[in-house]
């Protein structure tokens, strides 16, 4: 019985947690539907410890806790492997920035010269 | 060669913290190639490299941060292609290229989009040894194989491109590690541009340079292995391109 209020109140916090990042604009909503989702799943299957055994049963797996680790890193590894592409991206966008911001220097510099010269 | 026009050519110098030699280096290329732009490319040097350069008459580009050689030539070739230069010489400003050699290279652009000068040829006094050298072979094999033109020396920066080269580099020229030299010529070996040669000799600041450790050598070919198989895996190479205005 402990075990259950355990998780019910962990999975209660980080929902909290994540809906108080959300209401201060700290976390974009793409991400905070994730993990709103990852949440609420471990609160229903912390309120029906009965759904998970079901869910282990039906596709025939021995352990339930296996069933749970093993989804939990898989989810954990494609949510890394998202955070990897849009660093990539931002890290191109940064840089392409960078380098407009070089062009336009220059531009600006040749545009006063010219400015002075008149 | 006497016929050669340089009004329309651009010298690209990438500098990073190089206010010791760079002076030097606009000056020499400039008495070679009097009528030729000369860009520095101030890749986010925390000397002076920059007053260094606009004292030498040179024009700058200075990146707000360090963004490496690729994003440092990137730069070069975004502003080659808006201002109408018709090619573009890259020069290292730590004066290891003889700027005497800048006009074989442009009157070997005539003939080919993409100009290398190669260190390895007759009479070169450039040797390279161990991981290092066997990372060199296995890249101008593959990248002789792929293109069907001979390429000796994949990782020259002593270079010279071509209008249609502009035109591909100002948009995809690549900015991982050794990206600006082997990357660079893969992307325009795949968009069919032709590449050629031209033997060139190069100044080392300490002569016989030192050798690196074996641990280094070997990362230095793991990486390199590594970023041929990247490039040659790439498919979106115009993710970012500039918009049409």
């Amino acid at each position: 019985m402990t075990a259950t209020v355990l998780a019910i109140i962990t999975s209660v916090i980080t929902l909290v947690f994540i809906i108080d990042l959300l209401r201060r604009g700290v976390l974009k909503e793409k991400y905070a539907v994730l993990w709103l989702g990852v949440a609420g799943t471990a609160l229903i299957l912390a309120i029906f410890p009965g759904l998970l055994n079901w869910i282990t049963s039906t596709i025939g797996v021995e352990v339930p806790a296996n069933l749970l680790f093993f989804v939990t890193i898989v989810v954990l590894v494609l949510v890394s492997v998202q955070l990897s592409y849009e660093l990539s991206r931002h890290e191109a966008q940064i840089r392409r920035l960078a380098e407009e911001v070089a062009l336009q220097e220059e531009e600006i510099r040749r545009i006063r010269r010219s400015l002075d010269s008149e | 060669m006497s016929d050669l026009v340089t009004s329309t050519t651009l010298v690209a110098v990438p500098a990073w913290n190089e206010s010791g030699s760079v002076g030097t280096v606009i000056e020499k290329v400039s008495a070679v190639v009097p009528d030729a732009r000369i860009v520095v490319i101030n890749d986010g040097s925390t000397d002076n490299t920059e007053a260094v350069a606009r004292a030498a008459g040179a024009t700058t580009l200075s990146l707000p941060f360090n963004v490496g050689v690729g994003g440092a030539m990137r730069t070069a070739f975004l502003y080659a292609r808006r201002e109408g230069f018709t090619a573009l010489v890259q020069v290292d400003a730590d004066a290891q290229h003889d700027p005497q050699e800048i006009p074989r290279l442009l009157d070997a652009l005539k003939k080919s989009d993409v100009v290398v000068g190669t260190r390895f040829h007759e009479g070169s006094a450039y040797v390279v040894r161990g991981p290092r050298r066997w990372a060199m072979s296995l890249l101008s094999w593959s990248l002789s194989r792929i293109s069907g033109e001979k390429i000796t020396d994949t990782t020259s920066g002593f270079r010279a491109a071509g209008p249609r080269a502009i035109d591909l580099f100002a948009d995809a020229y690549p900015a991982e590690y050794l990206g600006d030299t082997v990357g660079s010529l893969t992307i325009a070996i795949r968009e069919g541009l032709s590449i050629s040669e031209v033997p060139v000799t190069m100044h080392y600041r300490r002569i016989g340079r030192p050798s690196k450790s074996a641990l280094w050598s070997t990362l230095y070919l793991g990486r390199a292995t590594l970023a041929l198989l990247v490039q040659l895996l790439k498919r979106n190479r115009h993710a970012l391109r500039e918009p049409v205005s």
